[in-house]
Order: structure tokens, then C-alpha cells, then sequence
């Protein structure tokens, strides 16, 4: 009975849950979806640099958020582990097919070991992609002003024609990566 | 903050992080699929979300509804002058979520499932932020 808690939801169904939490956060307490203003908001905690940017009451503004953050580790543990879905991803064939021809070899998780273990640090890809991916997002969605909830997800579902273009930027840069970066860097 | 205003973005939060994983949306494989434009499965539910979120926020708007606490929902429209933030800024996103293969939502996600290691990228988009913040009156905007 409780097999679906185990088993991937299909796209169909994901989907409209997700954006279901637009209305929700702004029904509950008037809050915008957004998930990488909490970056911000850890910066600020952490008090480290005097720039203006991080200038401001992060308990005020942050607080909801960063709750909210800690939810989804949360979520995260129960979807990833406790109810982890013990198959592989049902990938298209033809991706699997790229992949392996990239050198990927793991296809068992929801990331591959090839590169998403500590050993994997001491590998070049594996360092690379760790760090300079992580940093990139960081950096690249607080320029945008947004992340994926942020600009895909709120704006769009706002018709804020800045999210438009952040996400073109998104796909810009991914396909830039996924296309021209990836085959020499792996 | 009152003890059930923590639970409640808490409980929000933890429903958030379990359909991120039970969609795969976290999965690094999804992403390199989704940029290779081999399947639905991405595309399929950021756009039913945003379509479920569309509808959403022309209603509320259409029946001028109130939040919880009744207060009017207003949502503050971005700067849409500041172009060249949004391309750049983007595209500079959009390289390091098909690098790393995960967002801000989903590194958070996968840190929670046992992923130990995300702390890496975790650290690594904390340093991104900062260098940001520090960089922000020198880039174009």
C-alpha cells in the first residue's frame, strides 16, 4: 500500500505539487518562493564580510526560509533514504548511451560515484565539478537574483519577464556545459 | 516567530525536499537528460509547475485574496532593467547547474538523503555567494 512512497512520481504528478508551493508559502504567510536567498542568508549569519549586500536582518527576512531549508534536508533524508528507491533511474536510452561514452560508468544512484564520493575529490573532474559547479551556482543565482524556484518556478508563475531572461540564461549556460564543457573537462 | 510558524515552513519544507527526491529533480542524470533534450521528464514538471503557479497567482490576484494573517498578497516585481544581471547572472547559474547537476533546493536534498559530500558544493556555493556579495557594486547589472 505504501509502495509509491518507495517508487520515483512520474512528472505529471511531481509537477503540479511543486507548483502548488507558490500559492501555498504566499497563502500561509505571504512569502515568495525562493530557495537560494538562502545563501544569502547563511553569509549574513555567518557574519563574515562587511560588504552591504549583506547588510540586514537575516533573522527578520531569513528566519522562514532558512526553517524551511532545514525541511528539505529533512525531506531529502526521508525521499533519499529512508524510502529510497532501490532501482536505477529510468534514464532516456540515448542519454545513458552519451554517458557512457563521457566515461561514466555508475548508473545505480540518483548521482553517479564517478564522481559524487569524497575519493572522487582527489580526481580532477570529480574536484572540479564539486567546487567550481558549487560555486558557480552560488554565485551565478545570487547574481540572477534567483535560482530555479526563484526565477523558473515564482517568476514565471508570476510572468516577470526578468525571470524570462534568467531563465535563457540558465539554459544558455547549461547547454554551453553539458555540450561544449563537459567532454573535455571529463 | 511563534513555535508553529517554524513548524509550519519546516513541514513545508520537509514536503519540498521528498518530491525533490521522489522526481528525480536532484538526480545529476536528470539534468545531463534534460540538457541533452532526451526526454519529458524535466521539462514536464517545471512546466506543469509553473502552469499550477500561473493559475494560482491570477486567481489570487483576480479575487484580490489574503494571506493567513489577512493580509493582502502582493508579490514585488524584479527589475526587469537590469538586464545584462539576469543574462549574465544566468548563464553563469546555468553552467554550474549542469556542471554540478543539482540547484540550490536539490544540493540541500541530496546533503539529507546521505550524500555526505554535497557539503563540498554546499561550501563551495556559500563561497560563491560571498564573492558575490563582495564583487557586487564592480559587476555590471
Amino acid at each position: 500500500m505504501f509502495e509509491f512512497l518507495y517508487e520515483p512520481w512520474p512528472w505529471y504528478v511531481a509537477g503540479p505539487i511543486i507548483g502548488l508551493l507558490v500559492p501555498l508559502l504566499l497563502f500561509v504567510g505571504g512569502k515568495k518562493f525562493g530557495f537560494s536567498s538562502n545563501l544569502r542568508h547563511m553569509c549574513t549569519a555567518c557574519n563574515i564580510s562587511k560588504a552591504n549586500y549583506f547588510n540586514y536582518d537575516w533573522k527578520e527576512d531569513g528566519r522562514w526560509n532558512l526553517t524551511m531549508l532545514i525541511g528539505t534536508i529533512t525531506g531529502g533524508f526521508l525521499g533519499g533514504y529512508v524510502f529510497a528507491n532501490p532501482e536505477p533511474i529510468q534514464l532516456a536510452a540515448s542519454t545513458i548511451e552519451d554517458l557512457r561514452a563521457l566515461g561514466i560508468q555508475d548508473f545505480m544512484g540518483l548521482v553517479p560515484d564517478d564522481f559524487f564520493t569524497w575519493g572522487a575529490l582527489g580526481s580532477f573532474p570529480g574536484i572540479l565539478i564539486l567546487t567550481l559547479g558549487g560555486f558557480l551556482v552560488g554565485f551565478g543565482a545570487r547574481y540572477a537574483g534567483g535560482c530555479t524556484s526563484g526565477h523558473a518556478i515564482s517568476g514565471l508563475s508570476d510572468l516577470q519577464l526578468a525571470s524570462l531572461i534568467a531563465v535563457i540564461g540558465f539554459f544558455i549556460g547549461g547547454l554551453i556545459m553539458t555540450w561544449l564543457i563537459y567532454p573535455i573537462i571529463v | 516567530m511563534k513555535f508553529t510558524e517554524y513548524l509550519k515552513y519546516f513541514l513545508i519544507g520537509t514536503g519540498f525536499g521528498f518530491i525533490l527526491v521522489k522526481s528525480e529533480v536532484v538526480s545529476w542524470f536528470r539534468i545531463q537528460e534534460m540538457f541533452r533534450f532526451d526526454s519529458i521528464h524535466m521539462y514536464g514538471i517545471i512546466g506543469l509547475a509553473i502552469l499550477v503557479g500561473v493559475i494560482s497567482i491570477q486567481l489570487i490576484k483576480r479575487w484580490n485574496m489574503k494571506d493567513a494573517y489577512g493580509n493582502p498578497i502582493t508579490i514585488p516585481p524584479k527589475d526587469v532593467s537590469q538586464v545584462k544581471r539576469y543574462i549574465i547572472g544566468g548563464s553563469l547559474f546555468g553552467l554550474g547547474w549542469a556542471m554540478l547537476g543539482a540547484c540550490p533546493g536539490p544540493m540541500f536534498a541530496l546533503l539529507g538523503s546521505g550524500l555526505t559530500v554535497m557539503i563540498v558544493p554546499i561550501l563551495a556555493a556559500l563561497a560563491g555567494t560571498l564573492a558575490y556579495g563582495v564583487l557586487r557594486e564592480r559587476l555590471p547589472h
